[in-house]
């Protein structure tokens, strides 16, 4: 397995594609976000498994992003999303609501192969008043005392491009995502799946009974690109934390487009040639 | 809150949620994104000794979850989660919650950053603490403007559970799914139910002997500022700095 380079991977990613992404707390790729900017990606479709935070903001506000489909969109403790915020405000973008497990289940309806898979709640919600695509049943199955339950069916959700961050790829290019096994399922449910790594170790993990759980099989991975620290200012499993202090100063200089191109200026394009190395 | 009180506002409210969620057996907890207070009553059950089972979604080392994240919702679906928390940006007087926003729909006015697993959690887990520590008419309205999640369900749809309480910075409301309303629980100190009404965008129903929301005890705040901060320290930094002033050591 040879990887690609960061800006190979961000090219290879056309205008306009569906783009599922973990959030803050589950391997997002912030190295890719940030190569997509630096490419200046236009009309993506960012798929938030199952919300949407740090990486999505940055998109948004860079302007690569025409519509995310997701639950949420929020920087955690340091409150709501500056430019998902805006954008959504003077209309450049489109937000399709959900809920969690509704992204879960339309992912998995897609890992499996199947048109559609049914999910309780929902009925009542606005949410579902707002998806013309979900559909509500009467269960085929009565409840045992012979009840007849209204049920919602979601479509299953094919993205385009899976992209995560996993701490290592080996060398027959399987990746390893520890307990962060949601990956697994966008991995599985898109057509394409790229993913930034720290690093590329030998071996084969698939051959490693301790290693296997955490890891997903190369048959679903297209290219690996090494990003070290790819995953900044999110977490990276057990290897580095969330740097708050980071997305606090992002926050308040996002606030405004001024203060967020000049956020971009420093961290995104400031480290153009040391991601390019 | 002040000085004088000898316990901070976040203080009285993880404590008034810790009793709520002794008033009814619970065995498993499970706390989403962003509910440090909730957190907190967690474990400070915890450790006053309860044998509850905590699911932090958050919590990254030791997080308890080996399926990913639809592991939550596959088995708070199954009736395995006893107890969950939510919020909203606007809570009415029939428990609806609205976490979209504003305005015309996505929420054109102010939009909030969405509804996250609510609109199956509210249904699903056994009951619903909710927490919103604003106490204004712009968060409890007469009627939300976009529903996230209903506070009750018409026949012949699924639901397991129901909002048990509202807790909020000024009183604790219990709610009722049989008539869909409120009930004043408890006043905290500093509030009247004159205030509370003022504050209050719904009505309600006033029980005889409504009192005051008991102080949190010495050895509650004891065991908040230790052994409770020091479990929350990595999943919420900045909520232990601004209410403790603790940092983790680097």
């Amino acid at each position: 397995m040879t990887p690609i380079s960061l800006e190979a991977m961000a090219a290879s990613i056309p205008d306009g594609a569906m783009l599922a992404m973990p959030p803050d707390n589950s391997l997002p790729s912030v190295a890719l976000a940030k190569a997509l900017i630096r490419r200046g990606a236009r009309g993506l479709r960012l798929v938030g498994v199952p919300i949407s935070g740090f990486a999505t903001d940055i998109l948004i506000g860079a302007g690569c992003v025409s519509e995310v489909n997701t639950s949420a969109v929020t920087l955690g403790e340091a409150g709501f999303a500056p430019r998902f915020t805006e954008a959504l405000k003077a209309g450049r973008i489109t937000i399709r609501d959900a809920t969690c497990p509704a992204m879960h289940t339309m992912l998995q309806a897609a890992e499996k192969g199947v048109p559609f898979m049914p999910l309780r709640g929902l009925i009542g919600s606005d949410i579902l008043a707002n998806r013309p695509d979900w559909r509500v049943v009467e269960s085929p199955f009565p409840a045992p005392d012979g009840s007849v339950e209204k049920i919602t069916l979601l479509p299953a959700l094919h993205p385009d491009v899976a992209v995560f961050h996993a701490a290592m790829a080996d060398s027959a290019g399987n990746v390893w995502v520890g307990r962060r096994r949601e990956c697994a399922t966008i991995a599985h449910a898109s057509r394409r799946c790229l993913v930034t790594v720290e690093r590329v170790v030998e071996g084969n993990f698939l051959e490693d009974e301790r290693m296997t759980p955490g890891a997903i099989n190369a048959t679903y991975i297209e290219a690996v690109a090494v990003a070290e620290r790819g995953a900044q200012p999110a977490a990276l499993l057990d290897e580095y934390g969330f740097d708050t202090e980071c997305v606090l100063a992002y926050a308040r200089a996002a606030k405004t487009a001024e203060g967020f191109a000049e956020w971009c200026a420093e961290h995104v394009f400031g480290g153009q040639r040391a991601a390019a190395e | 809150m002040s000085a004088a009180a000898g316990y901070r506002s976040e203080e009285l409210l993880a404590v008034c949620i810790a009793r709520l969620i002794r008033a009814v057996p619970t065995r498993h907890i499970a706390v989403g994104a962003a509910s440090p207070i909730p957190a907190a009553a967690c474990w400070l059950c915890v450790k006053q000794g309860d044998p509850l089972r905590l699911s932090l979604l958050h919590k990254r080392s030791g997080n308890p979850f080996t399926d990913g994240s639809r592991e939550l919702f596959d088995l708070t679906g199954q009736g395995r989660v006893d107890l969950f928390f939510l919020g909203g940006g606007e809570i009415d007087g029939q428990a609806n919650l609205n976490l979209i926003g504003t305005g015309d729909w996505p929420g054109t006015g102010v939009r909030f950053p969405g509804s996250f697993g609510s609109a199956f959690m509210y249904y699903m887990a056994g009951r619903t603490i909710l927490f919103r520590e604003e106490h204004s008419p712009r968060v409890l309205v007469q009627r939300v403007a976009h529903i996230s999640a209903p506070g009750t369900s018409e026949p012949g749809v699924y639901r397991r559970g129901h909002a048990q309480a509202l807790v909020t910075g000024r009183c604790i409301f219990h709610f009722h799914p049989e008539r869909a309303r409120f009930s004043l629980a408890s006043i905290h100190a500093g509030e009247t139910l004159e205030s509370i009404r003022a504050m209050t965008g719904f009505d309600f129903d006033v029980p005889d002997g409504v009192g005051e929301t008991p102080p949190p005890s010495a050895a509650e705040l004891a065991l908040l500022q230790g052994p409770v901060c020091d479990e929350m320290l990595e999943t919420y930094p900045e909520f232990c700095r601004r209410v403790w002033g603790r940092s983790r050591a680097a």
